[in-house]
């Protein structure tokens, strides 16, 4: 069907019409305006698939992009891809709205549009795709979108290095997801997630089982910021806040989220797996909630309450997985209900979060702070966007009547139930469970009464704002509002939300379990039971800290900067880079000499090795010449004269010598029948010796008297080295003649080419392609020579004029 | 005769190679000619060294000496011919503009 890939496609359509509306239109309408239709389209239409995804129907559709190679774009909508569907374009359009006021025009829309919508783009991609390799690129393209979105305002440095840290960590992850599909992909022999799933059976027992889950778990982890990759986060809080909201909240940090519980058929039922899964979330909900407290700054402090809350879920995720270990059956059902929770939360989450974040950015807007140490008593000013702050916040907390309490409720279930499982070795540890998460609630509790009441309540003090405050505008307050709004809808009406969007995505997280035919229904009142004395407790041990908070928190803030994953992450990061760069200094010295030492090096190991090696040093003087004493006086002389050049204190003496070599080479050929060789010997020689001496006219005239080699044993050493393996292997290949030569074929040039004389024959006629270029290179050498000295010829009159 | 030519080809080697590592442009410069002539001799070498007649037909031999490693050594003489004497000529530039011909100090702009 091709309108659902119209669909998914629009936002990067439409990216490209957006420079042209901002050029022609700005002046008169906020190009927002356009943008929004089309998160707003692809909701509408995404809306008509409930009714049939709620009966059980999945769509599936696949578009060819290189058949060859079994790529293609099969698009798959079941629960699952439709929920998260529904968050990205649902909050998607509400964040351009919002995004409209927040902008100004005169900043750069252009570019904040089009990377938003190729965001958007690429997360309907993300949860869309059924293929592996086409799910990883639009994985990587929210990274890259957003890397741009937090280094929006490009002038600031904080923004710059928010988005390298972040670009790192999620395309480290990234790389290491791949590796772990196509691990996927060998075990599997298919690319489809929906086959994998289909050929558990032989994936589980596989070899490769743990490495291609530890792979893709690392992708799943960084991505949504778990702990210890969660540091990104906080950064890209340099973004805008409507990106903070919709990227960092509501949408790309739950891929990790949607990765997991895609996955949880494959890898689900694996006691590594579950400790993995369950346990980095349950670390990550703390430590996000203990940081949290520490912050002074809204949006830091909200980046490590998301990180909280997806560890949270992802909690819930791994516990839920337990599910697949027991399959169908009591046991098995009472953690369906923790998966379901999960799915709960993740859409609670992204409600409340995102209007919190947009709650940040009209404080920010209105106010010019972020920082609580400087607002308070906004209450009286902004009372609706109190009201908003105040329902998100008790949302997160886990307070009735909001949403945010149902899912914590499930939450508090699941860990009780799972500290009861008492398979994978949990048994006393499986204690653990509820206490941290009890704890970590407790955090939770008290940095959202922070955020609320630090802000809103207290005394009022204009003057240490920036700006005249007042309430925001009304199209500002549409989006958190609405946001707002659905927090409490989902409070008193959870089971329409239950049974028409989660039940369908529970079938595809969990598609071994029949959830239709469990009892799903959540309820706000369950009975006296121990979810609500938790809960209970939360309230009154937060409450009881929030009231004594000028106690402890400075304490807690006082945490040694130098301890923190950051400063662990920077300091790694410049080490690297440090020696990186002493070790490149080291090595790569600007010196010829050291150069050609590794080459040298290089040549005398690998050869005198793989001839040592493979026994390849074999010597044969069967086929030996006879030598007389005109040859021995020659070779005598030839060494002498080589040495003369060596040791040599005079240049002239050396080029002299020199010269006496090459006639020496030409006497050879004289010798070995070689009459042609003999003759250009004889005249290459002469010349070059004549340029030999030419160049010496023109050098230094002070350096006449040239000092002697400085002695270098290395250099003794290496070049005996590279005279010994040239020597070796030299009498290796004469002794490991194997086949006739073809020089036969050649003693035909007279019926062949009509010629008698066989080495100009071969020049010539058979090769003669080698003259040809021979004679190139000659040319360009004579080209070269001109231009080098005609140049510095010009240059010198050039100076000589000025 | 082929064994003692091919330890005189490593002999000249060594002689080249130290020459190469030495500190001044006109040493390397003959330190590759060393190398040049000694590969040369090297490839004849390697052709066998059977007594026989000079490859040219009508001279009433029945043996030639091998006429392919001559060719190739032909051409090669030409080539090694031509690029010493660019890297002359470039000897002489880099002296020009430089002023020095020593390897140590020519080694371009620390960190650059």
């Amino acid at each position: 069907m091709i309108t659902l890939y119209l669909f998914i496609f629009l936002p990067f359509i439409f990216a490209c019409i957006v420079p042209f509306l901002f050029k022609y239109l700005n002046r008169q309408v906020h190009t927002g305006w356009f943008v929004m239709i089309v998160p707003l389209s692809i909701l509408i239409y995404l809306l008509q698939f409930i009714p049939d995804v709620a009966s059980g129907m999945t769509y599936e559709y696949t578009l060819s992009w290189i058949p060859s190679l079994g790529i293609e774009f099969t698009a798959y909508v079941d629960g699952l891809a439709l929920l998260f569907g529904l968050l990205i374009t649902g909050v998607g359009t509400l964040v351009i709205l919002y995004s409209i006021f927040y902008m100004s025009k005169r900043e750069a829309l252009h570019n904040f549009y089009i990377y938003l919508l190729m965001f958007m783009g690429a997360m309907l991609g993300v949860v869309f795709s059924d293929h592996l390799l086409v799910f990883y690129g639009f994985w990587e393209l929210t990274s890259v979108s957003s890397f741009l979105l937090i280094s929006y305002w490009y002038e600031r440095k904080s923004s710059r290095q928010g988005a390298l840290k972040s670009m790192l960590i999620t395309v480290f992850g990234g790389f290491g997801m791949l590796a772990g599909f196509i691990m996927l992909i060998m075990m599997g022999d298919t690319y489809s997630i929906r086959e994998l799933i289909a050929n558990m059976a032989t994936i589980q027992s596989h070899a490769l089982f743990i490495p291609a889950m530890l792979c893709v778990l690392l992708g799943a982890f960084t991505k949504s910021a778990q702990f210890p990759f969660g540091i990104w986060l906080p950064e890209a809080m340099e973004a805008p806040t409507p990106v903070s909201s919709y990227l960092h909240s509501a949408t790309m940090v739950k891929a990790g989220i949607y990765l997991v519980a895609r996955m949880t058929p494959i890898f689900g039922g694996s006691p590594v797996w579950f400790w993995l899964v369950s346990g980095v979330g349950v670390i990550t909900l703390l430590y996000g909630s203990l940081t949290a407290l520490r912050q002074t700054d809204l949006k830091p402090l909200l980046a490590y309450s998301t990180i909280s809350q997806l560890g949270l879920i992802m909690s819930l995720l791994g516990i839920g997985s337990l599910a697949v270990y027991f399959g169908p059956g009591e046991s098995g059902t009472v953690f369906t209900v923790a998966a379901y929770a999960a799915l709960f939360h993740l859409f609670n989450h992204s409600t409340f979060k995102g209007s919190l974040f947009m709650v940040v950015g009209i404080i920010d807007h209105e106010t010019g702070r972020r920082d609580i140490r400087y607002l308070g008593g906004l209450m009286q000013v902004m009372p609706i966007t109190f009201t908003i702050a105040l329902i998100g916040g008790l949302s997160m907390a886990g307070l009735p009547p909001f949403n945010g309490f149902l899912s914590k409720e499930m939450f508090f279930a699941a860990v009780l139930d799972v500290s009861k499982a008492g398979v994978f070795g949990l048994g006393s540890i499986g204690a653990l469970f509820p206490i941290i998460a009890w704890v970590a609630s407790i955090f939770t509790f008290v940095y959202c009464m922070i955020f609320v009441f630090k802000t809103f309540g207290g005394p009022y003090h204009p003057e240490r704002l920036n700006r005249k405050v007042h309430e925001a505008p009304i199209g500002m307050l549409l989006a958190p509002l609405l946001l707002g709004l659905l927090v409490v809808l989902i409070f008193f009406f959870p089971n329409v939300l239950g049974k028409y969007i989660l039940t369908p995505a529970l079938s595809s997280v969990l598609p071994m379990m029949t959830p239709s035919s469990y009892d799903l229904k959540i309820s706000a009142w369950h009975g006296l039971n121990y979810e609500l004395l938790m809960t209970i407790g939360v309230i009154l041990l937060g409450s009881l800290l929030y009231v004594v908070k000028k106690k402890w928190l400075p304490a807690a803030r006082k945490f040694p900067q130098s301890l923190s994953l950051n400063h662990f992450f920077n300091e790694g990061l410049q080490g690297a880079e440090r020696l990186s760069a002493s070790l490149t200094s080291r090595y790569m010295t600007g010196s010829l000499r050291h150069y050609l030492i590794y080459v040298f090096a290089f040549f005398v190991l690998l050869l005198m090795g793989s001839l040592l090696l493979f026994h390849g040093i074999e010597f044969d003087f069967s086929n030996n010449a006879m030598i007389n004493v005109f040859d021995a006086g020659l070779v005598i002389c030839m060494i002498i004269s080589a040495f003369t050049v060596l040791l040599a204190s005079n240049r002239i003496v050396a080029i002299v010598a020199l010269g006496v070599l090459g006639y020496m080479v030409s006497m050879f050929f004289v010798i070995f029948r070689a009459p042609d060789l003999a003759l250009t010997q004889m005249v290459v020689e002469t010349v070059t010796t004549v340029l030999f001496l030419l160049c010496f006219y023109h050098l230094p005239k002070l350096k006449k008297t040239v000092e002697r080699i400085a002695f270098k044993w290395t250099n003794l050493i290496i070049s005996i080295a590279v005279g010994l393996t040239v020597t070796v292997m030299a009498l290796s290949a004469n002794g490991h003649k194997l086949f006739e030569p073809i020089t036969s074929f050649f003693e035909n040039s007279y019926e062949l080419a009509g010629a008698k004389n066989i080495v100009n024959a071969i020049l010539v006629d058979f090769r003669g392609f080698d003259t040809m270029l021979e004679i190139s290179v000659l040319t360009i050498a004579g080209l070269g020579v001109y231009v080098l000295i005609r140049q510095r010829s010009k240059r010198g009159k050039e100076h000589e004029a000025e | 005769m082929d064994t003692l030519i091919v330890i005189l080809v490593g002999i000249l080697v060594s002689i080249g190679t130290y020459l190469i590592l030495s500190r001044h442009l006109l040493r390397i410069v003959l330190g590759t000619s060393i190398i040049g002539h000694a590969v040369n001799l090297l490839i004849v070498a390697s052709g066998g060294l059977k007594t026989g007649g000079p490859p040219l037909l009508g001279e009433r031999n029945k043996v030639f000496t091998d006429a392919i490693p001559q060719a190739l050594v032909l051409t090669a003489i030409v080539i090694n011919f031509a690029v010493t004497a660019l890297v002359l000529v470039l000897c002489y530039r880099a002296y020009q503009s430089f002023e020095t011909d020593d390897m140590e100090q020519l080694r371009g702009e620390a960190n650059e």
